[in-house]
């Protein structure tokens, strides 16, 4: 590959909320500048796990590299980084803003402004990008341009008069997009004789060649052979390989100023190569390090326990190699009674969890169970002390409290006006402060304070089916208040469940410990003897149901020859029975516990 | 020395029935001699290893043991005779169905010694019956409970109820038409699916459906209240007779005593010098029928009870009984107490709940236990 002037390099992300085309948009482009051939094109290529395709979203921040050949007949090099569209990965999109000059804003032109737009719009301001407003979908009948061109101008603020018009599904509009790229985004700027400072923007592992660090060069270059350091904690490697995405990996000789690409250094764990790290060059090394990145903390925590006790070590290494490629999820090992042994996992949201999940599931075939997920509360002691509470079960004697704080979130929810009153009602529901609300032709644009614990509950579904799936939700984390908050237990035959228990308001301890009996109550099948199922504050009961007795269980017809059968199979029931769950007497069956959970 | 019973199986039937799992067969020539032969030579080889024990019952089940010649009933009878010492109210109880074919061989069967019948009736309705795939109709059954019942001295029959479709109230006038025709015995079984069979497989396609739990408590309450109301009571799970009348045999099982069986498929427990035995028969007629030939004998299997397993065994027959389990049988009859046996957090619960209850050395269910007892068993054995 010969080398691009800075003058001909263009880097942008593109940024919309989910489902507005983003992925469809980056695989036009991709086609149309011939980067991949055509058999070799998958439905949204960036989109690597299957997951992702699957879901429709984008996970990790991918990049690639295009080469276009515009009108003005001089070859550009275009850096595209496609970014995650969900509200757990903002921290995600930041990053990859920072490596780019300009950003692609895609809003579908049917539906408008949405939430995620708008936070995604405000973090490409904040990294100083210029923006091209995109409107996509303009081929569908209820697409309306105009509407949506005018709803840029008022929430956003951006000037969308020569917004791109285009349908990514059909491929209108695309060399337009191109061109625009080229001649509406500013080249990057740097310094290619200063020393080395490239930015680590992503890392992950990889089996067979370690560490593979995403990478945006500001000064200087980074070339193969090279001795690099890293300036946050001073290691040294020496560069195996440098490449760029085509979207495959390539390699190419350096990386200059301005350019985006990968580096390979027999680099073994993430966590040596930090995200937001400067790399500068060993011999010549820059006196300053780039400013990097806040660091990603896990806001949601949920107990992750293997079905099968066996596979306590499988999970482990499991989180082990995910974290390998994921430094924004933590784990740490915790005990449970009711669910043995098992891992604290911290997750940046609810969507976050759920993909770790299910990419446990399905990569490593682990059969879980997750208990309720929880926020980090503090705990104010009155000896002075504050905890970081991430696991109900721990939290402390009541008598040695003096108060409790809990995260909040400020929430921007997009709603069509015939849906506001019953998002209204949802927030306020869930303890939501007002602290704004405005509208924008027929949508109004709210903004709340709610806590964050009510939020990891079943807060977007719930969200969704009060607006027929019209709202949209974002969300930024704005700092602990206190909160008159308690800690329910669930006992089931008066035995405690601590992998039931939780922590709520107040005011929402009744409803919720009540939902849980209740369904603990329909799920667990009647058993010889009538159990009790209670939620209880300390020693306070505040919600009881009762599982009858079951009705009827026994053999019609019962002789001689079946007297040897019988017994055999009430021993094997009784080993059977030392594997279960057991409380006391009971026997929770995992769906129930499962269905508990998600209360 | 313990009392014994005697088991002897017929395992051939004119037709397999859909909800039957017991070991029966379908063969359209029936080598009589041979089998009569082969269940003399078993009888003759149980005989020789429990010693001359008094005999307090025979019984011929099956499979249909009605298709069985008279001649070869009789000559087991007076064999068993000549082992054992026969019990003065030595009871012999013969397993028939209703069709005219096996009618016209009662008389036949009461001169073979034959002194309690069991009749196969099942239902008064033909289109029950026919659901249940049995052979006969029920002018036939009840032209063979008619006779049954004059030429024999004790008579029971088993009817099924709960079936698909079938309504309390229909039941109700089912079973008081049935008592009527009195018996000082009856079975009445709830319909249950066994896996393996016709019914089990149609009930998995959903071609019918069982009463649900709750429905099922009331048909079964409302039989004992109907069997009650005829003076007949309930003194196991499905069995009802008037005091005295109820199956000897059977309540061998039930107290857990000794009981030989013989023939294919047939269990035994023995106690013998060296300890507890179960036995168990080769199941295939064919199999069976060489074997003893071969070795004088057809064991599939001779497993020795531990004396937790034998105690077991007595808990989870008697407790099947209104009268209960005898503690004090049960430590010098397995040398396991009562406490080795059960969990007694389980047992003080089920006291408490009202499922269990004594009565003197007894330890018996109560209906509400019975109701629940396979789940009691469950919980309660160690």
């Amino acid at each position: 590959m010969t080398e691009t002037p800075i003058e001909r390099i263009r880097n942008f992300a593109i940024i919309a909320h989910i489902d507005h085309g983003k992925s469809t948009l980056a695989d036009r482009l991709i086609q149309a500048t011939g980067a991949l051939p055509l058999r070799e094109m998958t439905e949204q290529v960036l989109d690597s796990m299957e997951l992702e395709r699957e879901r429709g979203i984008t996970i990790k921040a991918q990049t690639v590299r295009l080469t276009y050949r515009a009108k003005d007949n001089q070859t550009y090099e275009l850096n595209l980084m496609d970014t995650p569209g969900h509200v757990d990965f903002a921290y995600e999109v930041s990053r990859s803003l920072a490596a780019c000059e300009g950003s692609l804003l895609v809003v579908d032109a049917s539906q408008g402004v949405e939430a995620q737009t708008l936070a995604n719009a405000y973090q490409a301001i904040e990294a100083g990008h210029e923006i091209l407003p995109v409107l996509n979908k303009i081929d569908l009948p209820a697409a309306d341009p105009e509407r949506v061109r005018r709803q840029i101008e008022e929430v956003i603020g951006l000037d969308a008069s020569d917004a791109l018009l285009i349908s990514a599904k059909t491929g209108q509009g695309i060399d337009d997009v191109l061109e625009a790229l080229v001649h509406r985004l500013p080249p990057p700027r740097g310094d290619s004789a200063a020393p080395l400072k490239a930015l680590i923007v992503d890392s992950w592992y990889d089996p067979y060649l370690g560490v593979i660090a995403l990478v945006r060069v500001k000064d200087g270059r980074l070339k193969r052979g090279q001795r690099v350091r890293m300036m946050s904690t001073g290691a040294v490697h020496t560069v195996e390989q440098v490449g760029v995405f085509t979207p495959k990996m390539q390699p190419v000789d350096d990386l200059g100023p301005g350019e985006i690409g990968y580096i390979t250094a027999a680099i073994k764990t993430v966590a040596d190569c930090r995200v937001g790290d400067t790399i500068t060059d060993d011999r010549n090394p820059a006196s300053e390090p780039l400013p990097g990145f806040k660091p990603s903390v896990p806001v949601v925590w949920c107990g992750l326990y293997p079905v099968d006790a066996d596979d306590f070590e499988k999970l482990r290494d499991s989180l082990a190699k995910l974290r390998l490629n994921d430094a924004s999820f933590h784990f740490e090992p915790e005990t449970s009674s009711a669910l043995g042994f098992g891992f604290r996992c911290g997750f940046l949201g609810l969507l976050h969890l759920e993909i770790i999940q299910e990419r446990l599931r399905r990569e490593f075939d682990l059969d879980l169970i997750a208990t309720a997920p929880s926020v980090v509360y503090r705990i104010y002691r009155t000896n002075g002390q504050v905890q970081e509470l991430h696991n109900p079960a721990d939290m402390p004697d009541g008598s040695v409290i003096d108060h409790i704080e809990e995260p909040w979130i400020k929430a921007t929810i997009m709603v069509p006006d015939d849906y506001l009153g019953a998002v209204l009602q949802l927030c306020n529901e869930r303890r939501g402060q007002q602290v704004d609300l405005t509208y924008v032709g027929n949508r109004a644009m709210v903004v709340y304070r709610l806590p964050l614990n009510e939020v990891v509950f079943d807060f977007y579904d719930k969200l969704k089916s009060v607006s027929r799936g019209y709202a949209s939700f974002d969300y930024q984390l704005d700092g602990y208040s206190e909160s008159d908050l308690v800690r329910v237990s669930i006992l089931v035959n008066g035995e405690p469940v601590d992998a039931l228990s939780f922590i709520t308001h107040r005011s929402a301890a009744e409803n919720r410990g009540r939902a849980i009996c209740q369904k603990l109550k329909d799920l667990i099948p009647r058993q010889l003897f009538k159990i009790p199922i209670q939620a209880a504050i300390g020693g306070k009961v505040i919600a009881r149901e009762t599982i009858s007795a079951l009705a009827k269980d026994v053999t019609a017809k019962c002789y001689g020859g079946d007297i040897t059968r019988k017994r055999k199979l009430l021993e094997k029931q009784k080993a059977g029975k030392k594997r279960m769950r057991q409380f006391g007497k009971v026997e929770i069956p995992q769906s129930a516990f499962l269905a508990a959970l998600k209360v | 020395m313990d009392p014994i019973a005697l088991y002897i199986h017929w395992p051939f039937c004119l037709a397999k029935c859909p909800y039957c799992d017991f070991n029966s067969h379908v063969r359209a020539e029936l080598p009589q001699q041979r089998f009569r032969a082969a269940l003399s030579r078993e009888l003759a080889y149980e005989a020789a290893r429990v010693g001359r024990r008094r005999l307090i019952s025979i019984f011929f089940g099956g499979g249909t043991p009605s298709l069985m010649a008279p001649e070869t009933v009789a000559c087991l009878i007076a064999e068993a005779k000549s082992y054992f010492i026969p019990a003065e109210d030595l009871e012999v109880t013969l397993e028939a169905n209703p069709t005219s074919a096996e009618r016209g061989r009662f008389a036949a069967f009461r001169e073979a010694g034959v002194n309690r019948l069991s009749l196969g009736v099942q239902s008064l309705n033909e289109e029950a019956l026919r659901f249940l795939g049995r052979q006969h109709n029920v002018a036939e059954a009840l032209a063979a409970m008619e006779l049954g019942r004059t030429l024999f001295p004790r008579f029971s029959f088993d009817l099924i109820y709960a079936r698909p479709g079938q309504t309390l109230a229909a039941w109700r006038a089912e079973l008081t038409e049935a008592l009527g025709l009195t018996a000082d015995h009856i079975s009445l079984y709830q319909l249950t699916i066994e896996p393996g069979t016709v019914f089990a497989k149609a009930h998995r396609s959903g071609a019918f459906r069982l009463p649900e739990p709750e429905e099922a408590v009331a048909f079964y309450v409302t039989t004992g209240e109907i069997a009650a109301a005829f003076g007949l009571e309930a003194y196991e799970v499905s069995n009802y007779a008037r005091p005295g009348a109820e199956s000897r045999h059977n309540l061998a099982y039930w107290r857990y005593h000794d009981y030989i069986g013989i023939g294919p498929g047939a269990h035994g427990r023995l106690s013998l010098p060296e300890g507890r035995i179960a036995t168990l028969r080769q199941r295939s007629p064919e199999i069976w029928l060489e074997r003893v030939e071969r070795d004088g004998h057809a064991n599939l299997e001779e497993a020795a009870l531990s004396p937790l397993e034998s105690a077991r065994e007595m808990m989870l027959m008697g407790l099947r009984l209104r009268e209960g389990v005898n503690i004090e049988r049960l430590a010098q009859r397995t040398g396991v107490s009562l406490g080795e046996v059960v969990d007694g957090e389980v047992l003080r619960t089920a006291v408490a709940e009202g499922y269990l209850e004594w009565e003197g050395t007894h330890l018996r269910a109560t209906d509400a236990g019975r109701l629940r007892l396979d789940a009691l068993l469950a919980a309660l054995l160690v």
